[in-house]
């Protein structure tokens, strides 16, 4: 399963996220500068966490007019597994892959925190290895989660299955629905503000990240043969 | 040449941290009767474009795919001709 890692000018969590598909998954992982388009020989794409662009205008604003979200439109079309990690789920919402938009923190603060979610929806290629309900440990670090939708939206979020995690406990940002994370209705593109990459080892705090990157190489083994 | 002035605002069904910690403020200055602040952004915009019209359709079209975001934000602007 070969992974791609776009990179735009102020993404800072490319690194993590190439380790962690490397340590957890040992798969191939190639990073692609955002001025390519051409995504067609990766099976999946992690945009990673950062401040794209500086967050100028809007957080994932800038980066949603790069050239290689052609790339990354054509493979959500396809089907193949698009995760967009903290600065990367701003970008798919932006791009309007994913519906909403995000608003700064309701405190103001930038919150670097270990949050407590709870798995909302297992039938999904991201999660499928979790159990209904399970509260996990993933760490946050952002100022924009505070995610928005109008009612309709969130109505058919709720609906559809769409809403994956959710902060179980304190909502460290104010975002409608205690919503950490939710996916389109293809179930093919997550947009996520905790940072899986970053709960990959026992020394970094919590290990829950391992199971969001196995389940999404157990989906693509049961969808395309074996690795 | 035109010049657009842009002004980007949130909806008013969009809470604005930002404005109420500036509301916050206000009041520890004394101003107690201030009760609501919304904060928004102004964008100049300088087009090379001779036609009116057309500069219009740009101005329009590059605040719906850019400058506001129409999930949570309302645009207007103002088409002046500059040399």
């Amino acid at each position: 399963m070969h992974f791609a890692v776009p990179i735009f000018p102020g993404s800072n969590c490319d690194r993590d996220t190439i380790h962690a598909i490397e340590d957890v998954l040992d798969q191939p992982v190639t990073a692609v500068w955002h001025q390519d388009s051409d995504l067609k020989k990766f099976d999946a794409i992690i945009i990673p966490g950062g401040f794209s662009y500086g967050d100028y205008l809007r957080t994932g604003a800038l980066a949603a007019q790069s050239p290689i979200m052609e790339g990354i439109r054509e493979a959500a079309d396809q089907g193949k597994l698009v995760l967009g990690i903290c600065n990367g789920f701003q970008i798919l919402l932006e791009t309007g892959l994913l519906p909403g938009a995000m608003r700064r923190n309701d405190h103001l603060q930038f919150r670097c925190s270990i949050s407590r979610l709870s798995v909302e929806n297992t039938q999904t290629p991201f999660t499928l290895g979790f159990s209904q309900g399970e509260q996990i440990r993933i760490p946050i670090a952002h100022i924009e989660g505070n995610y928005y939708c109008d009612e309709e939206t969130l109505q058919e979020l709720q609906q559809k299955g769409q809403i994956i995690f959710r902060y179980a406990g304190e909502n460290p940002n104010g975002s409608i629905d205690y919503i950490a994370g939710i996916c389109n209705e293809r179930r093919n593109v997550l947009g996520m503000m905790p940072h899986p990459e970053r709960a990959i080892f026992d020394w970094m705090g919590s290990t829950d990240g391992v199971k969001l990157f196995t389940s999404m190489l157990q989906y693509w083994k049961e969808n395309n043969g074996a690795a | 040449m035109f010049k657009a002035t842009i002004f980007v605002t949130l909806k008013e069904s969009v809470l604005d941290p930002q404005g109420v910690a500036v509301k916050n403020s206000l009041h520890s200055l004394g101003l107690e009767n201030v009760h609501e602040v919304r904060i928004g952004k102004r964008l100049e915009v300088f087009l090379d474009q001779v036609d009116r019209k057309q500069a219009e359709a740009q101005v329009q079209m590059m605040c719906e795919k850019l400058l506001a975001n129409p999930v949570m934000e309302n645009y207007r602007y103002e088409l002046e001709e500059v040399s």
